[in-house]
C-alpha cells in the first residue's frame, strides 16, 4: 500500500524532471536556431547589457530578455529586479548599468536630477493597485469597504514604498477607517501574506495577481486617477552598451513590448 | 584565575603572527560601528530620541525582547539541564535541532514559525478554527519570534556551563541524601550561574536585535509589532540620516544595557565560578 501510494509521487516528479530537461534543451534549440539565423537585429554591441528593474516587472522584463537576446545575437541581457529605491540609489551611486526601469516617476526623477539620464525617460506601464484575497476567498471580500467589517484582517505595504504610498491614497478615497494588521516592507511581501493565509486581503499590483497564479484571488478596485503608478524607463548616461540600452527601451515601449507587458498584467502608458 | 597569573612562567613575546591578526580582527568589528557613528548627524538625536514613533518602537522592543527572555528562562534551564545531566538516546541529535535556530536565516525562521503558528499553520491552524485566535501580527507572535532565535543561544550558554562544573559535586550531593530536584536546585543550577547570566544577557541582545524572523511571522505595525530593527528597515528605505540614528539608539542603548549588567553581575559571578 506504502509503496503503491508513493509510485504516483515519484513519477510525478519524473515526468516533472523529463519536462524541465525537455524545457531547456528546446530552449537551447531556440537559441541555436537564432544564432544561425541572419542577425538584421546586429548592432556592433555585443556582450552583456545590464538592466535595472523594479520588482513587479519580473516577469515581464524576463520574458522581453529572451526576445531580446534572440533579436540580437551575442548580447547576454542582465537582469537585477530589486525596489525602485534601491535601484535608483544604486545608480546614483554609480552601479554599472545600462537601462534603469522604476514604478513610479518619483523614483526616476531622482536619477534625472543627477543627469543619470540620456533624456527624458519614456513612460511605457501602468499599474494599479487591487485586493488579493486567499484562494477560496474565507473572509467574503466584495470591496474595499469590507475591510472595515469586525475581524477582518487586511495587509498593506508600508507606506515608504510605492505600493504603500498608493493604498493609503486609496483607503483614504475609500473611507475605510479599519487600520492594517501589518505595513510590509514590499509588495511581494504583502502578495505572500495573503498567499500564505495569514491575512484575509492584501493591496497589492494588478500585476502581482497575475504572476500569482490561482493562489490568490483577485477583488478590484475602482481605478480613478488616484490610484495608478506609472512606469518610466530610461537609457542611463553611464551606459556601457549605450545603442542596446536604447534598443531595449524601443523594445519595451514597441508593439511587442506591450503586448507582452499587457499579458503580466500592466495597463497602457 | 589570580593564583595563575601570579605563578605565569616567562612564556616569551606574543608572536606577531597572531598579533596583528587579532589587531586587524579588532579593527574589522569597530570600523563599522566607527563610521556609523562618524555618519550620525548627532544635533538631530535628540529630537529623534522622544519622537513617538521611535518611543513605541523602543518600548515595543524592550517588552517583547525582556518577556521573549523570561520564555527561554523558564524552558531553556530545563533544556539545558537534560542535556547536560541525562544520558538518553538521540541526545546528540536533540542538541543539533536545538542549534538549527541558530544558523538557520532569520526569514526562514519566520516562515518556518508562520507553517507552525500561523492561522492555517500544524498548530495555529486547529487553534484558529477553535477558537478564532490567530497569532501573527499581534505582540505575541514579536514575543514568539524572539523567543525561537534566542533560545539556542542561552541552551548552549547554560548547557556548557553545566557540563564544564564537575559532576562529582552532584554525586556528593546524593550521597549526602540529597534529591535530584534539591541537587539541580542548590548545587548544579548555582554553580552554572555564569554561564546562565551570559546567557540570559546573549539571549535578550539576539532578541533586542531580530529582524528577518519578526518581520515575516509578526508582521510590522507601529506599536503592536514595529519594533525598533523593524523601524530602523523601513527608515532606510525613506530616510538613510534617520536609519543612522535610530541605529545608533539601538546600539548605545544595547552596549549601555550591557554595560551595566556587567558592571552588576559578571564580574563577582565570574569570580566566584573560578574560586573552586
Amino acid at each position: 500500500m506504502k509503496a503503491l501510494a508513493a509510485r504516483p509521487r515519484l513519477r510525478g516528479a519524473l515526468a516533472a524532471a523529463a519536462a524541465l530537461l525537455a524545457a531547456t534543451s528546446l530552449a537551447a534549440c531556440g537559441n541555436d536556431d537564432s544564432g544561425g539565423g541572419s542577425g538584421s537585429g546586429s548592432t556592433g554591441e555585443t556582450g552583456t547589457m545590464n538592466v535595472l528593474a523594479a520588482a513587479s516587472l519580473t516577469e515581464a522584463f524576463g520574458e522581453l530578455a529572451d526576445d531580446f537576446e534572440e533579436e540580437h545575437p551575442g548580447v547576454k541581457v542582465k537582469l537585477a529586479f530589486d525596489s525602485s529605491a534601491t535601484l535608483a540609489e544604486q545608480v546614483n551611486q554609480g552601479a554599472p548599468a545600462d537601462v534603469l526601469a522604476t514604478a513610479d516617476e518619483d523614483t526616476m526623477q531622482t536619477v534625472v536630477d543627477q543627469d543619470g539620464t540620456v533624456g527624458e525617460p519614456s513612460v511605457f506601464a501602468t499599474n494599479h493597485l487591487v485586493m488579493a484575497v486567499p484562494k477560496g476567498n474565507p473572509a467574503g471580500i466584495t470591496s474595499i469597504d469590507d475591510l472595515d467589517k469586525k475581524g477582518v484582517t487586511y495587509v498593506v505595504c508600508v507606506d515608504t514604498a510605492p505600493c504603500g504610498k498608493l493604498a493609503v491614497k486609496v483607503l483614504d478615497a475609500s473611507g475605510v477607517t479599519a487600520k492594517p494588521a501589518s505595513e510590509e516592507v514590499d509588495v511581494k511581501a504583502t502578495l505572500s501574506k495573503v498567499e500564505l493565509d495569514e491575512a484575509d486581503a492584501g493591496l497589492v499590483y494588478a500585476s502581482d495577481i497575475v504572476t500569482a497564479g490561482d493562489k490568490v484571488e483577485k477583488v478590484d478596485l475602482p481605478t480613478d486617477n488616484e490610484n495608478l503608478n506609472t512606469y518610466p524607463v530610461a537609457a542611463l548616461s553611464g551606459a556601457k552598451k549605450p545603442t542596446l540600452a536604447k534598443q531595449w527601451v524601443d523594445l519595451v515601449t514597441s508593439d511587442q513590448g506591450q503586448r507582452v507587458l499587457a499579458k503580466a498584467g500592466f495597463g497602457k502608458p | 584565575m589570580s593564583t595563575r597569573s601570579r605563578s605565569r612562567p616567562a612564556l616569551g613575546r606574543a608572536p606577531a603572527l597572531l598579533l596583528v591578526p587579532a589587531g586587524l580582527a579588532v579593527l574589522f568589528l569597530l570600523l563599522p560601528l566607527v563610521a556609523l557613528l562618524e555618519r550620525t548627524p548627532w544635533p538631530d538625536l535628540p529630537s529623534r530620541l522622544v519622537a513617538p514613533d521611535i518611543v513605541d518602537a523602543l518600548r515595543l522592543s524592550f517588552i517583547t525582547s525582556t518577556l521573549a527572555v523570561v520564555l527561554v528562562v523558564l524552558i531553556g534551564i530545563p533544556l539545558a539541564w537534560t542535556l547536560a545531566r541525562v544520558e538518553f538516546p538521540g541526545r546528540a541529535l536533540v542538541r543539533a535541532f536545538v542549534i538549527v535556530p541558530l544558523v538557520l536565516p532569520p526569514v526562514v525562521g519566520g516562515v518556518a514559525l508562520l507553517t507552525a503558528f500561523g492561522r492555517r499553520g500544524l498548530i495555529g491552524g486547529p487553534v484558529y478554527d477553535a477558537t478564532g485566535y490567530s497569532l501573527p501580527f499581534t505582540t505575541a507572535a514579536v514575543v514568539v519570534a524572539h523567543a525561537f532565535v534566542s533560545l539556542p543561544f542561552f541552551v548552549l550558554s547554560v548547557e556548557g556551563a553545566m557540563r564544564a562544573t564537575n559532576r562529582e559535586y552532584d554525586v556528593v550531593a546524593a550521597t549526602l541524601g540529597a534529591t535530584r530536584w534539591t541537587t539541580f536546585r542548590r548545587v548544579t543550577l548555582p554553580l552554572a550561574g555564569p554561564g546562565l547570566l551570559a546567557g540570559l544577557v546573549l539571549a535578550w541582545a539576539r532578541a533586542l536585535g531580530e529582524f528577518g524572523a519578526t518581520i515575516t511571522f509578526a508582521g510590522n505595525y507601529p506599536g503592536t509589532t514595529r519594533t525598533m530593527p523593524n523601524a530602523i528597515y523601513v527608515a532606510l528605505q525613506a530616510d538613510p540620516d534617520a536609519a543612522i540614528v535610530l541605529s545608533v539608539i539601538l546600539m548605545v542603548v544595547s552596549v549601555a544595557v550591557l554595560a551595566l549588567l556587567r558592571e552588576r553581575w559578571f564580574d563577582p559571578a565570574v569570580q566566584g565560578a573560578t574560586r573552586p
